[in-house]
């Protein structure tokens, strides 16, 4: 009797707390719309899912490598950059339209990767781990400093000439832009045809089996470097997209650019769970709109945003330590 | 029979004194210019802060990325220090000294209190008798309240001690300050002020270590590397705070102290104390957490309290690398403490060879020497080459010696000696398995 006065006094501590959790978060919504009105608001939100899309092509690359190699690759945010002055290059001095110049850079992009991958990684394949993570920084320093070289891309910002005119659609008080729609079109195309590559081709299940375990696919005659190089490919391809949108959106670029986004992106897959598709995908949407949020409703958000951003990448680690979608490492013994 | 020689520790003291003189009479004597000069003492410097990551990530296998992040805490925070002896900015001569040590007396007071309340036997209290009709996740929620409301009263408590012990510390500090004269005053602010760099440097690193270390170990790297932006962005905005800090503009006007014979001095000191650190049982401890954490656990090895111990350690030298560092050229920006030289001091390590000190001294010189001369070496127009042909280096050492220039190797005095035979029976003594095989796994 005693026990079960005890039990539900207990339980409704918790959901008493739970209750107050949710109100607070509700309350703070409520707040942040009310700040600005509910235009302002969605108006944030779409453009944090804008963001979110982008880091998404990045992230995807990032969260597949690791999940595959366990290699935290440094250099992808630089492919990236590859990305974005490939169609640069292409629009401005070549005259290419919006879809070829997209193709070309996915294209660039998984030659350098594939490249790169040989190159600096393959090499280092049953060293210790830290060797490969370290060519990876090289790698990423050697693209950085190399691209921006005078008789490369030049060390200065550029102007990014958008392919096509930007119209502004006006929906009840919200703005949306054809590069908004674009970028969530193009987005959502690659991510499904990345989900049909992995989940119903051949390839894609090798991929799978690889990323179970490395010397059991090889057993089952499973050609592992080819796997390898391949995800490295379609990890660039998604990333080369990612660059070409991403200056269209922000139309900067600079040999660095690719520092910070990859660095989101990398977070994002981390929260999402690393080696996790889906986890990449929502980590990222999470961590755009986040992005936007802070800088549009927080004072001084516009300098606080990496901030923010870290800490609760740091928060959501120390509540769930491998992620939203992580499973949980099992340790063997 | 045994071999006669000498002690190991001679040769190493005497090549240290080579080198030490050897760089003094060099600019004395105009061999070297003062560029050069400063060149040396920032290599060490960055040997300094690299022994300390390779304390962590070296010998007790915590991959971390955010050294950089202790780096930049020991260098504004001695700055600040030495600056308001200098300029008065916070209104006495002494005054940012007396904060900052009180409020690091208030936070190892708090630490301590929370300590001693021993609140993880409370949580498990709570969640034994309550586990057999309460879910996981109800449990935690149960154990949370009164866990925040002790933290919240320790960090009352933690703040009235700092409150106390400023207002003790305040008129003493000023007065020594003013009472000694103006040469000895100098040195004692410059050597407290290493230290609170060191301390505070420690203190964050306690902080941080407390809650990550839990995490796994790549998602511990990701974790610090976060923690490095974290404090590069609030650097950046410091400003806000603090207004002499002048956040993405830079701190000027840090008196120019540091001196070869400092730099010196402190590495001395860092390494002898990290050797005999290696050397006890702590740090035979450590090394077993890096080979192997679970077999360590079962060895009765307190893990957890090891890695805080490591990560402590080694985010006081980066501390005191960074308050040297702050002093050399008395001028601090942000973009000095960014993410991209934030990987220095791991490449430092890996360069020189996990788990090596002689390597990370070795390679903390070379790098920094390396990168500097590659501003001379090449011819005009090439300098933007710089960092084109600095990656390409690492590419190749990487390549062609993964495992570091050294290895787990050693010289002279940082060599463990073989404990003598009557500590261990000959039937049970092993060949040491190498290393390196260890840091394949905790990546």
């Amino acid at each position: 009797m005693k026990v079960l006065i005890l039990k539900n006094s207990l339980r409704t501590l918790v959901w008493a707390i739970y209750a107050a959790l949710a109100f607070g978060l509700l309350w703070g919504i409520v707040a942040l719309v009310r700040m600005n009105g509910p235009i302002f608001f969605i108006q944030a939100i779409i453009d944090g899912l804008r963001l979110g899309f982008m880091y998404a092509l990045i992230a995807l690359g990032y969260t597949m490598v690791y999940g595959i190699v366990r290699l935290i690759n440094f250099a992808h945010g630089d492919v990236f950059m590859v990305g974005a002055f490939t169609s640069f290059y292409a629009i401005t001095r070549y005259n290419w339209s919006f879809v070829p110049a997209i193709l070309l850079a996915m294209l660039i992009c998984t030659v350098l990767n594939v490249v790169i991958e040989r190159v600096a990684y393959k090499p280092l394949r049953n060293a210790p781990r830290i060797a490969s993570l370290i060519t990876a920084i090289g790698v990423s320093f050697f693209l950085e400093y190399f691209t921006a070289l005078s008789f490369v891309f030049g060390p200065d910002f550029i102007t990014y000439r958008r392919p096509f005119p930007v119209e502004v659609w006006n929906v009840g008080g919200i703005l949306i832009t054809n590069i908004t729609v674009i970028i969530v079109g193009i987005t959502l195309a690659l991510l499904l045809s990345l989900q049909y590559i992995i989940r119903r081709t051949k390839i894609g299940k090798a991929m799978r089996a690889t990323a179970l375990d490395k010397s059991a696919a090889r057993l089952m005659g499973i050609n592992v470097d080819g796997v390898i190089s391949f995800t490295f490919a379609l990890g660039a391809a998604l990333a080369g997209a990612g660059g070409v949108l991403y200056a269209i959106a922000f139309p900067q670029i600079l040999t660095f650019m690719g520092i910070m986004p990859g660095l989101k992106a990398f977070v994002a897959a981390v929260l999402g769970g690393i080696g996790s598709i889906p986890g990449a995908f929502v980590g990222s949407l999470l961590m755009g709109t986040t992005d936007v949020l802070v800088v549009s409703f927080m004072p001084m958000g516009s300098r606080l945003r990496d901030l923010i951003a870290f800490l609760i990448l740091i928060l959501v680690f120390l509540i769930k330590p491998t992620g939203i979608f992580g499973e949980p490492q099992a340790e063997k013994v | 029979m045994r071999k006669l020689s000498l002690p190991s520790w001679i040769p190493t003291l005497i090549v240290g004194l080579i080198v030490f003189f050897g760089v003094l009479y060099a600019r004395d004597n105009g061999h070297i210019s003062a560029y050069r000069y400063q060149i040396f003492q920032i290599a060490v410097i960055a040997s300094i802060s690299a022994l300390g990551l390779n304390l962590i990530y070296g010998f007790n296998g915590q991959f971390s990325l955010g050294h950089i992040g202790f780096y930049a805490i020991g260098a504004y925070s001695s700055a600040l220090i030495t600056k308001d002896y200098q300029m008065a900015w916070s209104g006495s001569r002494a005054g940012a000294l007396a904060w900052m040590m009180a409020g690091q007396f208030g936070i190892i007071a708090g630490l301590a209190l929370i300590r001693m309340l021993r609140l993880d036997r409370l949580r498990r209290k709570i969640t034994q008798s309550t586990s057999s009709y309460l879910k996981e996740h109800e449990t935690r929620m149960v154990c949370l309240l009164p866990v925040l409301f002790i933290v919240a009263a320790v960090i009352g408590l933690g703040v009235v001690a700092t409150l106390g012990a400023h207002a003790l510390l305040d008129p003493g500090l000023n007065a020594l300050v003013e009472g000694l004269s103006d040469n000895v005053a100098r040195n004692v602010i410059f050597v407290l002020a290493i230290l609170n760099g060191g301390t505070m440097a420690a203190l964050v690193a306690y902080l941080v270590g407390l809650p990550l270390l839990r995490l796994g170990s790549d998602y511990f790297g990701i974790a610090t590397l976060g923690f490095a932006i974290m404090v590069f962005t609030g650097l950046q905005n410091s400003d806000m705070v603090i207004d002499t800090m002048r956040g993405a503009r830079g701190m000027v006007a840090i008196p120019t102290w540091t001196t070869w014979g400092w730099v010196m001095a402190t590495f001395a000191l860092l390494v002898f104390l990290m050797r005999n650190l290696l050397r006890s049982s702590h740090g035979r401890a450590m090394i077993s957490v890096r080979e192997d954490e679970i077999a360590a656990q079962s060895m009765g090895v307190d893990v957890n309290q090891l890695k805080t111990m490591a990560f402590t350690v080694g985010g006081l030298f980066a501390g005191v690398g960074g308050a040297l560092y702050a002093h050399l050229y008395g001028f601090l920006h942000p973009s000095t403490f960014n993410i991209i030289r934030g990987f220095d001091p791991l490449i430092i390590i890996v360069l020189g060879g996990l788990g090596s000190m002689t390597g990370t001294i070795l390679a903390g010189v070379g790098v920094v020497v390396l990168i500097e001369e590659l501003r001379v070496i090449l011819p005009q127009g090439f300098e933007d080459w710089r960092f084109v042909i600095y990656p390409i280096i690492l590419l190749l050492v990487m390549l062609l010696r993964s495992e570091g220039l050294m290895g787990t190797r050693e010289w002279g005095w940082f060599r463990t000696p073989v404990p003598p035979e009557r500590d261990i029976p000959l039937s049970t003594r092993q060949p040491a398995t190498p290393a390196t095989a260890a840091s394949s796994e905790d990546v």
